[in-house]
């Protein structure tokens, strides 16, 4: 049999993995592997300007997509640069392979140059990682990483390979006979059968109930069993940040997202609902606020989720079922179908009727104005303008939050954020990867001046590859969530989140070769919107400047609970 | 309550490393750990001692089967088991407590393995409330050193941990 060298073996192990594009930088540990990206066409190449970028956009064309996405980068500072892009993925279940350059094998351990303890430093952060010190391991390797990334919970799986190791040589064995099974991992679960009945027989005996659905669903490609089944019953249903999109924010079964900065009635509703059915959701602290405040006596809770371990972390739940999140919800929808009963109407009515009170605060309200341009108008113009249909991504802070709650997505993968580590900086680049698997579409980065410029050397790899996005820059001149928790807990002192010395953006995009508007009055939100939705081809950096004073509404303050919210008129 | 988890995992390089890094990364409870391989060479078994409310000790377990090199896991201290713990101690045995040491480590069914004039080192195993026991038998004030493998165990009977 013919033999390849370790690089020919990565480029044939992506190749036959079906990868499109990798998102990486090259360096001393890596140049075999990249001589080999020259040498052939399948697999494309994207070079970013910052290791953290690669990682990020390889992040953001999994979550927009169902692939793994790929990022490679040296040793040394280059894993280092990328671990923030593989924490946040791996904060976020999101499936993604990061093949990382070593040291040659005979200098490990030798503090060689640019060497680091790669599978040492991210261990904390990955689902697996591998060193590869032997070639003949190389190809089984590669494909359990796939693998690994893409079943079970999904997660970030790491390939550190020493340089020696891309030289040397061995067989290629036939992709598809490549045996990845391990005893220790068992990624299919069948949700159990008689939990399955338990739950059915709960929800419909509720008579307040809710559905609580997270980033499980999105991820485990379950939004139309969980709209089925939504729909089916006649429940109301709330969203978490990562899950939005899940079940379309223009349902009226929909209550918004919950949470910290959730709406009135979804996080009335968490509160008060006599039955739960979390799906793919983990009640984390910014979602259920303080858990001896959430625990509600009577509640009943049933939780399906793919990881064992989300379950009854935070919250005791009655009913776990562990499971593919879409095969549980086909489950269920099948007994119902099969069953006669039905969900007590009388009780449901009476339940959306508080449910519809809580909903006249209409929480999402906001003083409109015509001398400042209010940050949640410019996310409503541009829903309206791209008829919800654009990926968005965000980067974190208060845009987020207002992303979160004017746009409406009517599909999962549509919403692009970091929300678990709450990466400042994911923005551009993650807009750069949901490009990529996009083409056609309207991708906006939804963002501000303290964020965008924690990756804003992205706008260089934009205009090599031509990447349109539509930056919409909410500028505030301030750090606008710590501003905003500064004036709420710390009396009004702002320390050091002002934002004083910004560059000119305008001029700034232009220098990248890019277009650039800055927008002041309210009323030219729309057009400058428009004009960059309508230039297909051209990235627009729109320098929306915002109300400073704005803050986001309504809020639960950390460690509160659920409804001790902070409403907007009430400061 | 303490708990005595006994874990089965590939014997690979790195996954005593992903082990330890769970405990100190959650915040759990490690009270002692011992691995070693087992009859079959591509598998290691570990002992864990920890203690935790029974929630903590539920997301241990769920925790360490996450892990892709966790083969097996169970709880021994869920049902009738057996633990034992090897320890060393080096006691002073000048004439004044040399026959006092010696019918301790009788007492403690202990095995003195090295004398010479001034000292025993014995040998003890037993649970870890045995071995805490022979350390508040004796004086203190004579314990020159000390040294525990931590402990070790295996259900009773039928309960069997294989791959």
């Amino acid at each position: 049999m013919s033999q390849f060298t370790g690089a020919e073996i990565v480029l044939k192990c992506l190749a036959d993995e079906g990868v499109e594009y990798v998102f990486g930088y090259p360096g001393g540990a890596v140049l075999n592997i990249y001589d080999e990206f020259f040498k052939q066409d399948k697999v494309k190449h994207v070079l970013v300007r910052h290791e953290q970028a690669a990682i990020h956009a390889a992040d953001a064309y999994s979550r927009s997509s169902t692939k793994v996405g790929v990022g490679l980068v040296t040793s040394g500072p280059g894993v280092t640069n990328a671990v923030t892009g593989i924490a946040t993925a791996y904060m976020d279940s999101i499936p993604m392979v990061v093949i990382t350059g070593q040291v040659p094998t005979h200098a490990i351990g030798q503090d060689a140059f640019q060497e680091c303890d790669t599978v040492g430093i991210t261990r904390p952060c990955v689902k697996h990682n591998f060193l590869v010190k032997d070639v003949k391991d190389l190809q089984a390797v590669m494909k359990k990483a796939f693998y690994i990334a893409n079943t079970g919970r999904p997660g970030p799986v790491l390939v550190d390979i020493p340089k020696d190791v891309t030289a040397n040589k061995c067989e290629y064995k036939n992709y598809a006979e490549v045996n990845v099974e391990m005893r220790s991992y068992q990624p299919t679960i069948r949700g159990h059968a008689g939990q399955i009945k338990k739950a059915v027989q709960m929800l419909l005996n509720a008579k307040r109930p809710l559905i609580y659905s997270g980033g499980g669903v999105v991820l485990g490609n379950a939004s139309t069993q969980l709209t089925k089944l939504v729909h089916k019953l006649g429940f109301p249903c709330t969203n978490t940040l990562m899950g939005l999109g899940g079940l379309s924010g223009t349902d009226k079964h929909f209550l918004g997202m919950l949470g910290m900065h959730g709406t009135y009635e979804a996080n009335h509703a968490m509160q008060e609902c006599d039955v739960l059915l979390a799906v793919g959701a983990r009640f984390d602290d910014r979602v259920i606020g303080n858990p001896s405040h959430f625990f509600r006596e009577g509640r009943k809770i049933i939780h399906i989720d793919i990881d064992p371990s989300s379950i009854s972390k935070r919250v005791k739940v009655d009913v776990p079922v562990v499971g593919y999140v879409a095969d549980v919800l086909d489950e269920i929808s099948k007994l119902l179908d099969a069953c006669s009963e039905k969900p007590d109407a009388e009780h449901l009515r009476k339940w959306w009727s508080t449910i519809d009170g809580w909903r006249a605060k209409n929480s999402l309200s906001y003083k409109k104005s015509d001398e400042l341009i209010k940050p949640q108008y410019v996310v409503e113009t541009l829903y309206e303008l791209t008829g919800g249909d654009a990926y968005v991504t965000s980067d974190v802070g208060q845009h987020q939050m207002w992303a979160a709650q004017y746009y409406k997505f009517k599909h999962p993968r549509q919403w692009i954020n970091s929300g678990g580590l709450g990466t400042m900086g994911v923005g551009l680049p993650y807009a750069m990867g949901v490009q990529l698997m996009h083409p056609e579409s309207t991708v906006a980065c939804i963002t501000g001046e303290a964020s965008i410029q924690m990756c804003i050397q992205e706008l260089s790899t934009c205009k090599q590859y031509h990447i349109p996005v539509k930056i919409v820059n909410l500028n505030n001149r301030y750090l606008g969530m710590v501003r905003q928790w500064q004036e709420f807990f710390y009396g009004n002192r702002y320390a050091e989140s002002y934002m004083d010395a910004l560059p000119d953006f305008v001029k700034l995009a232009e220098a990248y070769g890019h277009r650039g508007l800055q927008i002041t009055k309210p009323h030219d939100v729309r057009n400058a919107l428009a004009e960059a939705i309508k230039e297909k081809d051209k990235l627009y950096f729109l320098d929306f400047i915002t109300d400073q004073s704005e803050n986001v509404f309504p809020m639960v303050p950390g460690g509160k609970g659920l409804t001790e919210i902070i409403m907007a008129e009430e400061l | 309550m303490r708990h005595i988890l006994s874990v089965l995992l590939e014997n690979e390089p790195g996954a005593l490393s992903r082990v330890v890094g769970l405990f100190s990364a959650r915040g759990y409870n490690i009270d002692s750990l011992v691995v070693a391989p087992t009859e079959d060479p591509t598998l290691s078994r570990m002992t864990i001692v920890t203690h935790g409310s029974d929630d903590v000790i539920e997301q241990i377990t769920k925790q360490l089967n996450k892990l892709i090199e966790v083969v097996k896991i169970v709880d021994i201290t869920e049902g009738h088991h057996i633990e034992r713990e090897l320890m060393l101690v080096k006691v002073r045995a000048g004439s004044k407590e040399r026959e006092e040491m010696k019918r301790m480590a009788d007492i403690f069914r202990g095995r003195i393995l090295d004398v010479t004039d001034r000292s025993y080192t014995i040998e003890l195993t037993g649970d870890c409330a045995k071995l805490d026991a022979f350390l508040q038998a004796i004086d203190k004030e004579v314990i020159l050193e000390t040294v525990r493998t931590g402990a070790c165990g295996v259900g009773r009977g039928e309960r069997i941990l294989r791959a």
